[in-house]
């Protein structure tokens, strides 16, 4: 019982909006402490945990060439290049990338995508750009929703296509459990069954991102009314 | 052989430099905690290996300490007016995406290729990591092609990094520090004693019944954990086995597959998945910190009622 602490810790530190960092390594401590280990073995066990998960954040070595393609207009360009199109809105650039993002995953790619390299500084902006093209000047607040949405395609087409893929990870790691439980299956068979969901994946969210324009055009009327 | 350890002091020399840029920049008042975060940062990935467990958790909470009460602050921001942007883009066209897309394609081309070179009998990289190795080789290689492009001051790249890390601010730590968080809640068996409780506390006795508390379960579960691989070996062994698959006869591919796949549905739903749901909004400049979660909260719970609904109509279909 006393080892749920961490958790009551987290949901109350997210609810009073404190420091994620803070709560995360107080939660961490506490639990430690709970589960019979001492002050030092606690620091200890979570610094060891830390640097074993330091791959996680590989991923900000893309920043030194996105930052300077910035610097150089990337962003702005995007923009243009969709505001050549005359059939773009933010809906369908949104739509058309979760399709790309979402079928490349489904064949093992992965790493086609993601939120420093692809959406900050190309889907984004392409998105912002279609609106714009559309609609003249957003308000930031549309700006916000349009860039809430790109990063949300990102994975939710991430996330139910990947297990298409018969050798991503979540597949070798049921495998292995089921395995380790005496039941053996082939990934071929789960990654058939994670073909329906897939499915409904694409049409629940991409009924949403249909009406996006239109929420969009509702939310720039409300806009337009205040003074 | 190029193993993760070498990508890690690559990671090391790019935060160490943000550190010292952050130290000379006088247009920030707190410079000097961002120095020290970043700084403290860079030594995990550069001595990381070599120190101490010990000591490793302590530069952590010095980090943490030094994010959280002193507070990081942000330099004078954008290193090019609007226009300026806008001019360079002009000039550079469709060129600009050269370097920006070979981040996807070399990365891609890396995982199938690099596997198979190998080097007197050795393999040139660590097969077990080659996405995050290909990944930053595809990092070098797109630096080398806009340097050689745009021809910047040696420093820019470094520069760039700066501004956009200290844009994400501590948010680019958060999901390492929750990754540890679970490895401390698996030591303490957290996720035993959650699976107990399902199983005393919610009425089991119908195929239905069973399918849903799985699902949801996982989904819950997995909303707590900020991931669902590690709700999954709880979930699936404390109401998977024992009552979906021998209780009621279901196919085990069929309910682990969906089962995941409802897992997925909590990640959307939850700020402890903090490197897909926080950190966009950081890299977005969003001002409030869940509104990717907000967005996707909907087609999470719709795709949570189909999954229920399809695991019930494939899972017993035998």
């Amino acid at each position: 019982m006393l080892s749920l602490i961490g958790i009551v810790i987290v949901i109350i530190g997210f609810v009073l909006r404190m420091n994620p960092l803070l709560v995360v390594t107080v939660a961490g401590l506490a639990t430690g402490l709970a589960s019979g280990l001492g002050p030092l073995e606690v620091v200890a066990a979570f610094g060891k945990a830390f640097i074993t998960s330091r791959y996680v954040a590989i991923v900000w070595l893309v920043l030194p060439v996105i930052g300077l393609l910035e610097h150089a207009g990337l962003k702005e360009r995007a923009r243009a290049v969709v505001a050549g199109l005359r059939a773009a809105t933010a809906s369908r650039v949104l739509l058309a990338y979760f399709a790309i993002r979402q079928v490349t995953a489904a064949l093992g790619l992965t790493s086609l995508g993601g939120h420093a390299q692809m959406v900050r500084p190309l889907i984004a902006p392409m998105a912002e750009g279609a609106a714009e093209n559309q609609y003249g000047e957003l308000p930031q607040s549309v700006r916000y929703k349009i860039r809430a949405n790109a990063a949300a395609v990102d994975n939710i087409a991430l996330f139910f296509g990947e297990d298409i893929f018969i050798a991503i990870g979540s597949i070798l790691l049921i495998k292995g459990f089921l395995d380790q439980n005496g039941i053996h299956v082939e990934p071929t068979q789960l990654a058939l069954w994670a073909i329906p969901t897939a499915i409904c994946a694409f049409v629940i969210h991409c009924t949403r991102l249909l009406l996006l324009d239109r929420q969009l055009r509702a939310d720039l009327a409300q806009e337009s009314k205040k003074p | 052989m190029i193993t993760l350890e070498h990508i890690y002091w690559l990671a090391g020399l790019m935060f160490a430099g943000v550190a010292i840029v952050n130290w000379r920049d006088r247009s920030n008042r707190r410079r000097f905690n961002n120095t020290a975060f970043w700084g403290v940062y860079a030594i995990t990935f550069l001595a990381g290996s070599y120190l101490s467990d010990l000591a490793n958790g302590f530069l952590l909470i010095v980090m943490v300490l030094v994010a959280s009460i002193r507070g990081l602050g942000q330099g004078a921001g954008e290193s090019a007016t609007r226009e300026e942007r806008e001019a360079s883009a002009r000039r550079w066209g469709n060129k600009l995406f050269v370097p920006a897309l070979a981040i996807p394609l070399v990365t891609v081309l890396g995982t199938v290729f690099l596997k198979r070179i190998t080097i007197n009998g050795l393999p040139l990289v660590d097969i077990k990591q080659v996405t995050v190795i290909s990944l930053a080789i595809a990092t070098i290689v797109a630096l080398a092609i806009g340097m050689i492009m745009l021809k910047p001051p040696l420093l820019a790249p470094i520069r760039e990094a700066r501004r956009l890390l200290d844009a994400v601010g501590w948010a680019a730590v958060l999901p390492q520090m929750l990754a540890a968080l679970g490895a401390l809640f698996a030591i303490a068996g957290v996720g035993n004693v959650v699976a107990g409780f399902a199983q005393r506390w919610i009425p089991l006795d119908s195929p239905f019944a069973v399918v849903a508390a799985y699902a949801v379960g996982m989904a819950v579960f997995t909303m707590i954990m900020g991931n669902a691989f590690a709700a999954f070996p709880v979930m699936t062994a404390g109401i998977g086995l024992p009552l979906v698959v021998q209780k009621f006869g279901g196919d085990p591919a069929i309910m682990a597959a969906i089962g995941m796949l409802s897992g997925f549905c909590g990640t959307l739903m939850t700020p402890m998945a903090a490197n897909f749901n926080i950190v966009p909004t950081a890299l977005l400049e969003l001002p409030d910190e869940n509104a990717v979660i907000k967005v996707q909260i909907p087609t999470a719970l719709m795709l949570l009622g189909a999954n229920i609904l399809l695991m019930n109509f494939l899972v017993f279909r035998h």
